[in-house]
């Protein structure tokens, strides 16, 4: 009786004290997320700032958290003449849109055709695009393929074809497949449906969260992309927001080194200043980085499940 | 004769090849037919001849690049740097992992937005966040060290110093996600195992080390798989924009991948930028496979296939 007052006692004390440790565990945890949230975050704010201020405060305060004095010029001055931003705008956007829906859709199906274990050749067409994600022909076979057999360069399809079949979108999509069950495309057959209508009319409405996640997923693929529009464009017409962002960052470089190395003044008016450009990387990060939170979940159940399922 | 190999034309089911069939040509025009360029880093590409047409040069293309000095020096960048950034990268984020699980769900929540924005910004926009701290006249970084009394240098002009920003650009853009990839494992522990260890008088730390480590093990295994395959393959829009493509930071930047790129946009030089592609290909694939067969040999779980 005595041992299991103390073994009690003893275990009531340990509770309190992990109670306290806990709690003290707790708070240091916290602090090191807080930390970590604010490493990823501010670093933002830094071109969020610069892009609303005065472009002469910029120069003699340099990058700082808080605009030194607020200023809208730069957005001003980008609007006053905004045919190159509205025009990759445009470009962005009609890559971004289109190559989604066609994406999606071819994705989808490959994706379905996998997933249906009963067809005999899901596994072989399963191999095939695995393979693809261990090895490539490289860099060079690609790029000769779409400039000098396919035809593509300079041309908006070559921001677009290339993403239509992205392996990791296809097993992602091909994850979601796999959790419907056989029955219900064997009671679809028993009353009459054919493959092709089982899909569209049975199969892809009840997917929806899976269309939404690899959807979004494909739309950043393509509104992000850099990449393909620095292999195969060089027509200003066809610049995308990244390629656009990327071209005009060059000059902020050439310029800060020159005025570091010359000890050179120059009339800041008259050059297109720093802030513009800061201005314009908000204006090409904005849409994503707004989006983002609302979809969040879709990401990252995607990115998480994709990864471990796949 | 057997008839067993015939695939009655009856039988095939049409529809669902008639789904696939447009998903595959995307994926045979894209992926595959571009294997035939396995033959491009063995000839002197004459485009008045074709590819097919043009003549044999055997292993000349390889030994040109392997002979020279950039070989090395693009070569120890490439797997250094992603030597650095696979450990740190797996370290920091299973860490993180194991912390974010014992906090509760509308913290995680926040934390979560926060982690995981680095991931959704190209690395043409992080190369202005970068720009906007290490400028040499205006960056933030650059003033504070103006403020301590320190003589600011250009950056951009100074090697050494880059495989630290690289580490913590790349950190900072992925360890977020790693972390949430992580974590989604550990919540698929059963709790009771926890309760049960608890009760029996189990510390946080052996919880976490006899119990959540193990659990997710297959994961990180896998993840650190997939990353090996891609130990001589590095991100272009890191290494080249964030860099601003600047020549006198080659000696620590310049990995294979924008090696490769220059040679074929720059130069135009095909024969050297396609054999040192296939090389990539041709190690990852090797790399890849062999590391399977290892871990496979430990423990047939944990292995890819």
């Amino acid at each position: 009786m005595l041992s299991t007052l103390s073994l009690r006692r003893r275990w009531g004390i340990k509770m309190i004290e992990n109670k306290r440790s806990h709690y003290i565990q707790k708070i240091l945890t916290h602090i090191v997320f807080i930390t970590v949230s604010l490493c990823c975050v501010v670093p933002i704010l830094f071109v969020i700032s610069a892009a609303f201020t005065d472009d002469l405060v910029l120069a003699q305060e340099g990058y700082k958290l808080i605009p030194g004095k607020f200023s809208l010029e730069a957005f001003v001055y980008i609007f006053k003449s905004p045919k190159q931003i509205l025009n990759s705008y445009g470009v962005t956007i009609t890559t971004t849109v289109v190559g989604t829906v066609i994406s999606l859709l071819l994705t989808s199906m490959l994706a379905y055709v996998m997933a249906r274990k009963d067809f005999k050749a899901s596994r072989l067409i399963s191999f095939m695009v695995f393979f693809t994600m261990l090895f490539n022909g490289g860099m060079v076979p690609s790029y000769i393929m779409i400039t000098r057999y396919y035809g593509l360069k300079n041309t908006i399809w070559a921001m677009i074809l290339p993403y239509v079949i992205v392996p990791w979108h296809v097993f992602l999509m091909k994850g979601f497949f796999s959790d419907l069950p056989i029955t219900l495309v064997e009671a679809a057959k028993i009353d009459g449906g054919s493959e092709i209508g089982i899909f569209f009319r049975i199969v892809a409405p009840i997917s929806k969260p899976a269309f939404a996640t690899v959807g979004l997923f494909c739309a950043f693929t393509y509104w992000n992309d850099w990449w393909l529009s620095m292999l195969y464009i060089e027509d200003a017409k066809l610049t995308s927001l990244q390629y656009y962002l990327y071209r005009i960052m060059n000059n902020i470089q050439f310029l800060s080194t020159s005025l570091t190395a010359g000890n050179i003044t120059i009339d800041r008016s008259q050059i297109p200043s720093e802030t513009a450009r800061m201005a314009l990387c908000v204006l090409a990060a904005g849409p994503m980085l707004i989006i983002f939170p609302f979809f969040q979940k879709y990401f990252v159940k995607g990115l998480t499940v994709g990864a471990i399922k796949g | 004769m057997t008839n067993k190999r015939i695939v009655k034309l009856s039988k095939i089911n049409w529809g669902l090849v008639i789904l696939a069939l447009p998903g595959m040509i995307f994926l045979i025009a894209f992926y595959y037919i571009p294997l035939f360029g396995i033959v491009i880093p063995f000839k002197q590409i004459d485009y008045s001849k074709g590819i097919l047409g043009s003549d044999w040069v055997g292993l000349k293309n390889f030994k040109f690049f392997f002979g020279s000095q950039d070989a090395w020096r693009i070569t120890r960048n490439t797997l250094g740097l992603n030597f650095i950034f696979i450990t740190l990268t797996m370290i920091l984020s299973v860490i993180m992992a194991l912390l974010l699980f014992e906090l509760g769900r509308s913290a995680v929540k926040i934390y979560q937005t926060a982690l995981f924005v680095p991931y959704f910004i190209s690395w043409v926009v992080a190369s202005y966040i970068l720009y906007a701290m290490i400028s040499p006249e205006m960056g933030a970084v650059t003033n504070m060290m103006k403020s301590m009394g320190k003589i600011p240098e250009n950056l951009y002009y100074k090697p050494e110093v880059w495989p630290v920003i690289l580490t913590l650009a790349y950190l900072w853009k992925n360890v977020g996600y790693m972390t949430l990839l992580f974590y989604t494992a550990l919540i698929g522990i059963d709790s009771s195992y926890f309760e049960a260890a608890a009760i029996d008088g189990a510390g946080k730390i052996q919880l976490m080390l006899k119990i959540s480590i193990p659990y997710i093990k297959p994961v990180i295994i896998m993840m650190t798989l997939l990353q090996i395959g891609k130990i001589f393959y590095s991100d272009f829009g890191m290494f080249y924009f964030l860099t601003r493509n600047s020549g006198g930071l080659y000696a620590t930047t310049d990995v294979i991948d924008t090696y490769v790129f220059r040679a074929l946009r720059v130069t135009g030089d095909i024969g050297m930028s396609s054999a040192v592609g296939l090389f990539q290909s041709f190690v990852g694939l090797i790399l890849v496979l062999t590391s399977n067969l290892i871990v496979k040999k430990s423990n047939p779980d944990h292995a890819i296939f």
